[in-house]
């Protein structure tokens, strides 16, 4: 389901924490089917970009749009229908720690759907195998590893079948096999849902393995340096900042000696 | 294991060659930068530093920060360091920690105010948070309206947890410090009253006491440290973990879903736990006066049971009501403010029960003020 109809379109949108801007004039599109990276250094901004676009914080300048509805300029109840169609997996996994998994994941189906307890159990049960959970219904979050939280959290985040999924930070602190395993659920959950899936992530390996379009943040100038595919970027873009970003600190020439730990070695002086 | 050694040789070429030595360990003496200084001092002036290490046995991180000490000393007064003569390893963790030159503008601003303008900042921020309460208890309201409409959307499964955990749970503590309360009340009023052999008019002093203010502020003080200081750490873990952001972005409003359950059940526990102080106050009474001074227990209750009257039964429990609310409001509000860190969540519950405190004193005051205005 690879179309190019604008899913959601940043315009113009300004940032800022009171009087502290902290990005300004961003503008890209995000298209239908996407899996979006928002990256950057750390700092500049991407978690609160991604603050902006699930309704937790307001924009100091310019819109957000889902399709053609501004997300900030319409009631609060419009927006709150909006967000119910959003699904997000938060950085720690934010699973309620008072709940077990499977009324974490049934919560927002009991909520907003009017399916009996015997369909919301077998939502929930599918939801769960979903992301390979299958028979931890009745754990709590503090019985289960960090890579486990994270997953139940994708699980919770798909409850309602949503059209947007956001990922914040999906791969920190899961180890570099996990990390593979969620991209990949990623993948198979955008090409199956046909949902359009937004990630804030720095890690290189999943920006290449899963991205096919992207904005990058830059700190220093306060603004979006380029946007659209990553692999496009890293072959066609000229701006050093990016180069430096994508090719993890290293100059061309030092990439096509291809040793690795040269940058450890020979610190720049 | 020999101690760290170092050794100045001025070259005649304005040259003044440095030889480390030794074992440069953390905790133990090493050279200071003092002799450093010496050493560059005299004529000619020296124009070069060379560092050699040929009698270097092992070093760690002493060895650095004494490296950086004397390249900073020579970057002042203009003189040029090799370090050619080093170890590799040394050579590279200096590049490192000097390859990013020191951020002047990236610490925390910290000049001093003036004292005006302090006032004015904590004035400016006092209105803010005042706003806030505002907000915070509009906010309640509203979520309390959509629960008798029977809209609010909150699990009765936790409305009964709390309904225990801030009732049947704080039962023995609440006992205790009422009787207790009762017991001092009668020795301190016993020994005046018997002065004028009125020893009896105790179980007066106890009743009115207890039952009319005494017992209310107890309780709601016992519950501010107890459940406010818990509510408010369980929500600012919530907050911490983004658990509130999950159930904002759900369109849950987390005021409706934790904050109602929990101001629900304090509120509706605390007229039930100040009427069980008031009787265990006048029990702790009662263990004085017949206990030490030889008054029937007969006639003690009796004399309790024609002093208070039901109006101060009433006005005790209408403070107890008050209480819940101000308790669990100042705990949640506190929760639901707090910041992102394990030591905004200690705060957070700190001032959770400072609130709460302060509030009970002064809803206390009003209280008792109208109440004698009225006559009651």
């Amino acid at each position: 389901m690879q179309t190019t109809e604008a899913h959601i379109t940043i315009d113009n949108l300004t940032m800022a924490y009171g009087d502290f801007v902290l990005m300004r004039d961003l503008n890209f599109i995000i298209n239908r089917g996407d899996i979006f990276i928002i990256m950057g250094g750390s700092g500049c901004g991407k978690s609160t970009l991604m603050r902006h676009m699930i309704g937790l914080k307001s924009p100091a300048k310019g819109q957000i749009l889902y399709g053609d509805a501004s997300f900030w300029d319409t009631s609060p109840d419009e927006r709150e229908q909006m967000m119910r169609r959003f699904g997000i997996l938060y950085q720690s996994g934010a699973l309620w720690s008072s709940m077990t998994l499977a009324e974490n994941v049934s919560l927002p189906l009991q909520q907003y759907t009017r399916l009996s307890a015997v369909e919301i159990k077998r939502q929930v049960s599918l939801k769960l195998s979903l992301v390979g959970l299958n028979g931890f219904e009745e754990f709590y979050p503090s019985e289960i590893s960090g890579g486990m939280c994270k997953r139940a959290g994708l699980a919770r985040a798909m409850a309602l079948d949503p059209e947007v999924l956001f990922f914040d930070e999906p791969s920190a602190g899961l180890d570099p096999v996990s990390a593979k395993r969620l991209d990949d659920l990623i993948l198979q959950l955008r090409d199956s849902l046909g949902a359009t899936v937004v990630v804030v992530t720095h890690e290189l390996a999943s920006i290449f393995a899963i991205g096919n379009n992207s904005v990058f943040l830059d700190p220093e100038s306060r603004t979006m340096l380029a946007s659209g595919d990553p692999n496009k970027l890293l072959a066609d873009d000229h701006d050093p900042r990016i180069q430096l970003f994508l090719r993890r600190g290293k100059t061309e020439d030092e990439k096509s000696a291809q040793n690795p730990v040269s940058s450890i070695q020979q610190p720049v002086s | 294991m020999s101690a760290a050694e170092i050794q100045y040789k001025r070259t005649p070429g304005e040259i003044l060659s440095v030889d480390l030595g030794g074992t440069w360990q953390l905790g133990q003496e090493v050279p200071s930068t003092d002799q450093f200084r010496k050493a560059l001092e005299g004529q000619p002036p020296v124009k070069q530093v060379e560092f050699r290490a040929k009698e270097l046995a092992s070093w760690d991180s002493s060895i650095l920060t004494f490296l950086l000490e004397v390249r900073k000393l020579c970057a002042r007064a203009k003189i040029s360091v090799t370090t050619d003569g080093l170890p590799a390893g040394v050579r590279q963790l200096i590049d490192l920690a000097t390859a990013v030159p020191k951020k002047e503008d990236a610490h925390q601003s910290e000049s001093r105010e003036s004292f005006l303008a302090r006032i004015g900042s904590d004035a400016v921020e006092f209105v803010r948070s005042a706003g806030e309460l505002v907000a915070f208890v509009g906010e309640a309201v509203v979520a309390f309206s959509r629960l008798m409409s029977g809209r609010a959307k909150f699990r009765t499964l936790d409305l009964g947890l709390f309904l225990q955990e801030s009732g049947a749970r704080a039962v023995p503590i609440v006992a205790l410090i009422s009787f207790l309360v009762g017991l001092i009340l009668a020795f301190v009023g016993i020994l005046q009253l018997n002065l004028f052999g009125a020893q009896i008019y105790v179980a007066n002093l106890v009743g009115i006491a207890m039952v009319r203010a005494m017992g209310a502020i107890m309780t709601g003080i016992i519950m501010a440290g107890r459940t406010g200081a818990a509510f408010a750490a369980q929500l600012g873990t919530m907050q911490v973990n983004e658990e509130i952001d999950a159930f904002q972005t759900l369109g849950i409003q987390p005021v409706e879903f934790l904050v109602l359950p929990r101001m629900l059940a304090l509120t509706l526990m605390m007229p039930l736990l100040v009427l069980f102080a008031d009787l265990m106050g006048i029990l702790g009474g009662a263990l004085v006066a017949v206990g030490f001074y030889d008054i029937n227990l007969t006639i003690y209750l009796n004399h309790t049971i024609e002093a208070v009257g039901l109006n101060d039964l009433f006005i005790g429990l209408f403070m107890g009501f008050v209480f819940g609310i101000l308790v669990s409001l100042s705990g949640c509000l506190r929760g639901m403010q707090c910041g992102r860190s394990a030591s905004a969540v200690g705060n957070a519950a700190t001032s959770a029960v400072v609130t709460g405190i302060v509030a009970i004193i002064i809803a206390t005051a009003v209280i008792i003020v109208t109440c004698s205005v009225l006559g009651i």
